[in-house]
């Protein structure tokens, strides 16, 4: 047998076991919220107000659901702020997946003056955290014009730091003979950037999709900021204004409902694209 | 009417190619290609710093337009604002002090716990244990809220009840003794994001022969191999989920907020620098003010994020 660590064993045996004891009830701890936010959206009312409250639902309803979208005791229906999300994270994914790996594969193959600084500011700007300047920016977002409209969810959000950080540094791993290859057939820019680099990119691709997904989807600090229409707003936003005005246990089902809209779609796209996340993390690397 | 469409098309489409083989003939690509990321990262990520950095050194309130007032803003926030120097920023740094550090270190266990069982296991449990930062703070908070309820209805005064551990149900996101604690512990359970994955993956990538030959030469323990070897050997993916980490902790700021409903939050017991900056910004109007305290809070991010770079650097 090797020494050391046995890291990405290809089977099981009996050392593992020690693993899944930590490892089985840490992860029981972090599902269970998980879990009561399903159990809580499908609780009709007797059971949301059942004393003591039930882990898990024994007639499950839509009625949740339903409140949420017909009722809409709290102005427009939810159906208008979904679509809105629906909308705005479509257009914030592809544009930020195109121009990060467009600005990637130049940052990564080609010589350009300040290519050297446009990196390092990048760098820098990973730690940028967009509510530390909220001020300043709403004071860029409102001398542009884009204040209450889409525009205002959308723009702001579409350069990411780590987006343009990971698919550069996975670029790098594209070998230069390939392109140069290309360059002699007569290739262009253009044409070695979406026929050779984008088909070999694509785990790259597929992380700053998730990426980009999960901070527009998730995103509450556009609708604060900039767009204050509530027929622009977003669904995020029209969540957290409904967890923090209602009264706790009656809007719980509703809570739960909702955010069991938004927890969904996280989820399913993380599953489908999980393997291609790894398989760019792992050129993740900082120096 | 169909005949003029087409035309259009090929007219555009002639012109598209041109404007491409103009392009690329003079080098100009690079450009092209630059452009769209940078006029965007400009627009939005560096003007609004530069500007946020101009206004702290200013009177401004937002109508007016702004005088300049030197460092007036950081003396008045480091010697006149009670709240900040005595709730604020020590909540900041007891918060951000148990969270980052907390939810990297748990991120790197958790990962070296799953480098080393098979891959759907592994599959499985990174899923469970990645899906609570994938909704980050904000959406999660309802599902706290129901936990955490102050009346019968929560389902831990629920328990403590039943139990006879307690008469009368404790108001625990309204109560100053509990509420910062309850932000801890929510944070902390959505902290394994980015930084977790990356670290996971760079350790299923490590050669193993450095540890054979680690061994050959004399290294004993489990404990010597993971900072003797495993650490440095994974060194960059420990260094970008550290910045990810420090990131994540510090846009957390709304959570205290988001729990107990309110801003301030109880007592101020969960005010942190975001909610601080906000309340100067959006409700007092002092904008000057509020860019100063911005200013120190990327100072202590960057702070943090150098203290780190530093520390990893020591690994050689």
């Amino acid at each position: 047998m090797a020494l050391g660590t046995n890291f990405n064993p290809r089977r099981f045996d009996k050392t593992q076991l020690k693993f899944y004891l930590i490892l089985i009830p840490f992860s029981a701890f972090m599902l269970l919220p998980i879990i009561y936010i399903f159990t809580t959206a499908f609780k009709p009312i007797d059971e949301l107000f059942a004393f003591p409250p039930r882990f898990y639902v024994i007639n499950p309803t839509f009625e949740n659901f339903r409140t949420l979208f017909v009722y809409a005791e709290y102005g427009l229906p939810a159906i208008r702020y979904l679509v809105n999300s629906i909308i705005v994270t479509f257009a914030v994914v592809t544009t930020s997946v195109l121009f990060s790996s467009m600005a990637g594969y130049v940052l990564s193959k080609k010589n350009f003056r300040g290519k050297k600084t446009l990196f390092e500011v990048n760098k820098v700007a990973l730690m940028f955290v967009p509510l530390v300047v909220m001020i300043p920016r709403f004071l860029v977002v409102s001398s542009i014009g884009i204040v209450d409209t889409l525009w205002g969810h959308i723009l702001p959000i579409i350069a990411i730091p780590v987006g343009l950080f990971l698919v550069k540094q996975f670029i790098d791993q594209v070998p230069d003979e390939l392109i140069e290859a290309a360059k002699i057939d007569g290739a262009g820019d253009i044409y070695i950037f979406s026929k050779i680099i984008i088909p070999l990119i694509r785990p790259a691709i597929a992380t700053i999709a998730i990426l980009s997904f999960q901070a527009t989807w998730n995103n509450t600090e556009t609708s604060t900021l900039f767009v204050s229409v509530e027929n622009k707003q977003t669904f995020a936003f029209y969540m957290s204004t409904l967890t923090s005005s209602t009264n706790t246990v009656a809007g719980a089902g509703i809570g739960a409902a909702a955010a069991l809209i938004m927890f969904i779609p996280n989820l399913v796209i993380f599953i489908i694209m999980q393997n291609n996340v790894m398989n760019t993390m792992a050129h993740s690397g900082m120096k | 009417m169909h005949k003029f469409l087409t035309l259009t098309k090929k007219r555009i489409s002639d012109i598209v190619s041109k404007i491409v083989e103009f392009l690329e003939k003079n080098n100009r690509t690079t450009y092209l290609f630059l452009i769209p990321y940078i006029l965007l990262f400009v627009t939005f990520i560096v003007i609004p710093v530069v500007v946020g950095i101009g206004i702290s050194f200013t009177d401004f309130n937002g109508i007016q337009f702004p005088s300049f007032s030197g460092i007036r803003n950081y003396i008045y926030l480091l010697t006149e604002d009670e709240l900040f120097m005595k709730t604020v920023l020590p909540n900041t740094l007891l918060f951000s002090l148990v969270v980052g550090p907390g939810g990297y270190i748990l991120s790197f266990l958790l990962a070296w716990m799953l480098s080393q069982i098979t891959h759907r296991a592994r599959t499985v449990f990174a899923l469970i244990i990645y899906s609570p930062s994938m909704t980050a703070g904000i959406a999660m908070a309802v599902v706290w809220r129901i936990i955490f309820s102050g009346d019968e209805q929560g389902l831990i005064n629920a328990f403590l009840i039943v139990n006879n551990l307690i008469d009368i149900p404790i108001q625990f996101l309204q109560s100053p003794d509990y509420l910062m604690t309850i932000m801890i512990v929510v944070s902390l359970w959505s902290s394994m994001g980015v930084g977790f994955l990356a670290i996971l993956a760079g350790l299923l990538n490590v050669n193993k022969e450095l540890y054979e030959a680690a061994y050959i030469d004399g290294l004993r323990s489990r404990v010597q191999e993971i900072f003797y070897i495993t650490i440095p050997a994974i060194k960059k993916q420990m260094l970008f989920g550290a910045v990810m980490s420090i990131v994540g902790t510090f846009s957390a700021g709304a959570i205290g907020v988001a729990l107990s409903g309110a801003n301030p939050t109880p007592q101020n017991s969960g005010q942190l620098i975001l909610n601080h900056i906000e309340d100067y910004g959006i409700f007092r109007s002092e904008l000057g003010v509020a860019a100063a305290l911005s200013v120190l809070l990327l100072l202590i991010i960057l702070g943090f994020s150098k203290l780190f770079q530093i520390i990893l650097k020591e690994q050689d």
